[in-house]
């Protein structure tokens, strides 16, 4: 059973609370595009075997959008963030890679953390 | 079996939806003057079900005033926010209200919906919307046990798994 903390509400959501989004942090591209862009926003998913980042709803709940990491394979929770944002927040991707070094999701991850020391 | 608790099913009770900027001074003197209550935090209720304030969403309140008295408190609210963003809709017929009392009440609860009803995590002034069984709900804690709203098209379905609910024998694990 999945539980994740609404960043709104402050609660424990059961998993029967709350509608699955899909993929997070994807970039909308509309008219004007690039062929290769639309294909991006429509198809082009991460689906990873580990740490994803994934857009939640609290149905039962406030209702609002929200963001989760989350292992698509242990189901760890690593943590849960507004969806008024385009990245994770900075400790969350620190969370993630203390755990499971390396750890990349599209531009975050470990090659983010490089360039945030260099 | 014995009754955990009694279940009553409310005839009317007045309610106001408010969605506007609750970090607003000025919602929440609208608030204030139509209930007597200042906005609650997140996860709680202001006041009581004959006159309170329930926190509902980062921008929403539900309002709950006298049935009698709705109108005049939703003008008021309409007239001290013009000119602030706001939506401000009378929906007392919108919601059933129960009531469920008892010392066991809260097993009751925690039978229907996936919360965490122990005696240390759920309190009298705690506020939470859910799932009760297969539909959306929300309940508060007061002193002789909780009040339950859900959608009126549903009312039915919410008192018949209530009622269930609340036979059996205690299990006395919630503290
Ligand atoms: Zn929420």
């Amino acid at each position: 059973m999945l539980t994740l903390s609404c960043p709104y509400c402050g609660v424990q959501c059961d998993e029967t609370e709350l509608a699955a989004g899909g993929e997070a942090h994807l970039k909308r591209y509309g008219p004007e595009s690039s062929p290769e862009e639309f294909e991006s926003y429509l198809f082009v998913r991460e689906n990873p075997k580990g740490v994803h980042l994934e857009r939640w709803r609290h149905a039962h709940g406030c209702g609002k959008w929200f963001h989760a990491a989350r292992c698509t394979m242990t189901l760890e929770v690593f943590g849960t963030y507004p969806a008024q944002t385009l990245a994770p927040p900075q400790e969350l991707v620190e969370k993630i890679l203390a755990k499971r070094p390396g750890w990349t999701w599209r531009e975050f991850g470990q090659s983010d953390m490089e360039g945030a020391q260099a | 079996m014995s009754e955990l608790a009694t279940i009553t099913r409310h005839a009317e009770r007045g309610m106001i939806t408010l969605r506007a900027d609750l970090s607003d001074g000025t919602v929440g003197e609208a608030v204030r003057a139509a209930t007597g209550h200042a906005i609650p935090a997140a996860g709680k209720i202001a006041g009581d079900g004959t006159k309170g304030v329930l926190w509902m969403s980062p921008d929403e309140l539900l309002i709950m005033v006298p049935y009698d008295t709705v109108d005049a408190a939703l003008e008021q609210i309409v007239t001290a926010l013009s000119g602030v963003h706001h939506l401000a809709v009378n929906v007392s017929d919108a919601r059933a209200v129960f009531t469920v009392a008892g010392d066991d009440a809260r097993e009751v609860l925690a039978r229907l919906c996936p919360v965490d009803l122990h005696a240390q995590s759920f309190g009298v002034g705690d506020f939470r919307r859910t799932r009760l069984a297969q539909v959306p709900a929300a309940f508060w804690q007061h002193e002789t046990g909780f009040d339950v709203v859900c959608f009126r098209s549903v009312g039915d379905y919410a008192e018949g798994v209530l009622r269930r609910s609340a036979q059996g024998t205690p299990t006395g694990a919630l503290g």
